[in-house]
């Protein structure tokens, strides 16, 4: 493997530590990750030396806040290989991205009897805001069945794509079963249709390049907070065509052209989507965020991610009891189970007294796991930082919890 | 035996386990030893559902004694175990004895973890659930 796992853990101060005596072995990275250094000091550094509002000071510390903030701007534009910055538009996080896509493309695009299509496998985040615009605007959510293995049928998906669908919502990897869906032919067969697409990268962004270009995404979001950078910020691409067609979201500060009672006209992409003072701080980490993984290198990323859920999968199935959910050829680097009749909560509450962190229960996906025939489940999720020994600890800690049932 | 005394038994029993994971054994071994309720008290109303596992909880009042009879039961053994020392405490009292307990002997074993509101697992809310009984059995008597 071409990238050094020891080395790479010394840029994680929150892996060194303890929990209950042991060390701590951080499995919910699809949950979020945890921060390198360089991410931490440019948050501490951006308050304590550089902390100004932006686009409206004339002042130097104004000015600088702002070019970092556009800096950012256009590593992100970069980093997924967007055509202009005008088309990143910072968010909260992927929930509201897709909420300002649901309502400013609703109210643009959509009308009574029309159809939004997602997934059965996606995250609430990607299912919550197309009901309530269903809701609103009287439309029709259709849902893409999957297999067993938590595949999606892409015979079922063609057939959905009636004349009456105005948008397809569909996540990039399945928080759950680590499935990677090929948004790029599902784009271009939506496309046959004239029908745009919204891709979820929450689960992608930290585990494979990106290209929206080249998968032809009409809009992409995800979160900041799950690629290394901090929590509460995110970012919403869309092709320009769409973003300039689209009302504002939210009103306020920022968003604005020209301001009279009588008429306000709003500003340009991509500002027009960002009412309020944004998260200039946030932006400069994730920022060094995403130029660290760039100087990791996201292919070393994935081929040892690839690695770590082939060692896992492999060490984990052999256990008995266990049944692994989703084994859909190609997955990412997730891994949720079902050991035993033992309860998720039980297991998850043992491994974390062992120093093991992992996520229990719905993982916001009740659709999928409904489909799976399971209320709750237990769910490993790795990221570059995480080591083969981690997963020997891992099964070691479910055969000592077996033996307490 | 008044509540106290069983919860000051309570931490007897916990005291000599210093392992955590002995701590824990024992709470699934109570787990495992509460009696199942009937399948069809697990209705959707006697239940309280948490985002990670589901409690059933039922009461009935002796008017005669004045005394509330709990049942409860879960899908994960570790809060069965909970509910199961939360009942030795508190079943079998009036109204207002369970009103006035202070359950002290959950913070005493290790265990308060479990009372943290962000938990999911709802051992907040079959306290409260309990509690609500106690009170509508008080007001109607």
């Amino acid at each position: 493997m071409s990238l050094s796992v020891s080395e790479i853990r010394k840029d994680f101060p929150i892996l060194g530590q303890q929990v209950y005596g042991k060390p701590l072995v951080y499995f919910d990275n699809a949950a979020t990750t945890q921060k390198p250094l360089c991410v931490i000091r440019t948050i501490e550094e951006g308050y304590a030396l550089h902390n100004a509002n932006v686009h409206r000071g004339v002042h130097f510390l104004s000015q600088q806040a702002t070019d970092a903030h556009e800096q950012a701007r256009q590593t992100v534009q970069k980093f997924i290989n967007a055509s202009s910055p005008d088309e990143i538009i910072f968010t909260r996080g992927t929930t509201e991205s897709i909420n300002l896509v649901a309502f400013s493309f609703g109210e643009a695009f959509c009308h009574e009897g029309d159809e939004i299509v997602v997934s059965v496998m996606e995250h609430h985040s990607n299912i919550v805001p197309w009901q309530m615009l269903c809701e609103r605007k009287h439309m029709h959510l259709r849902v893409i069945p999957m297999t067993a293995e938590g595949v999606l049928c892409m015979e079922d998906y063609k057939a959905l794509l009636s004349e009456r669908v105005r948008l397809v919502a569909v996540t990039q990897v399945s928080n759950v079963l680590g499935t990677v869906n090929p948004v790029k032919e599902m784009i271009a067969e939506a496309h046959l249709h004239n029908i745009p697409v919204l891709v979820d990268g929450a689960q992608a962004i930290a585990h494979l390049s990106v290209d929206v270009q080249d998968m032809d995404a009409d809009f992409y979001a995800f979160s900041a907070h799950k690629v290394y950078g901090p929590t509460g910020l995110g970012v919403l691409y869309g092709k320009r065509k769409f973003l300039d067609a689209m009302p504002p979201y939210q009103g306020g500060g920022e968003m604005i052209d020209q301001v009279h009672f009588e008429k306000t006209t709003y500003n340009v992409l991509p500002f027009k989507f960002e009412a309020g003072t944004p998260d200039f701080i946030g932006t400069t980490a994730l920022k060094s965020a995403l130029d660290y993984i760039q100087s990791v290198g996201m292919d070393n990323i994935a081929a040892y991610e690839h690695e770590l859920i082939g060692y896992a999968t492999e060490h984990v199935s052999s256990l008995d009891g266990m049944s692994i959910i989703g084994t859909a050829p190609g997955k990412g680097a997730v891994l949720s189970f079902v050991f035993w009749n033992i309860h998720p909560y039980d297991i998850g509450t043992l491994l974390d007294h062992l120093g093991i962190a992992i996520r229990t229960g719905h993982h916001c996906a009740q659709p999928l796991l409904e489909r799976m025939g399971l209320d709750v489940c237990a769910r490993a999720s790795f990221a570059f930082y995480n080591t083969e020994e981690e997963i020997d600890a891992f099964v070691a800690a479910l055969k000592r919890i077996r033996k307490m049932f | 035996m008044d509540v106290n005394e069983i919860q000051d038994e309570i931490i007897d029993d916990f005291s000599g386990v210093d392992d955590w994971l002995d701590k824990y054994q024992l709470l699934i071994d109570m787990g495992n030893g509460l009696e199942p309720l009937d399948e069809q008290l697990k209705k959707p109303e006697n239940l309280i559902e948490g985002c990670q596992s589901r409690v059933w909880v039922c009461a009935s009042f002796d008017s005669s004694t004045r005394k509330i009879h709990f049942e409860a039961e879960s899908d994960t053994v570790i809060v069965k175990g909970l509910v199961y020392l939360l009942l030795k405490v508190l079943n079998d009292r009036t109204p207002e004895e369970v009103l006035a307990t202070d359950l002290y002997f959950i913070e005493k074993i290790g265990l308060k973890e479990h009372l943290s509101p962000t938990r999911s697992n709802g051992l907040n809310s079959i306290i409260k659930q309990i509690w609500n009984y106690a009170i509508a059995f008080k007001t109607a008597s």
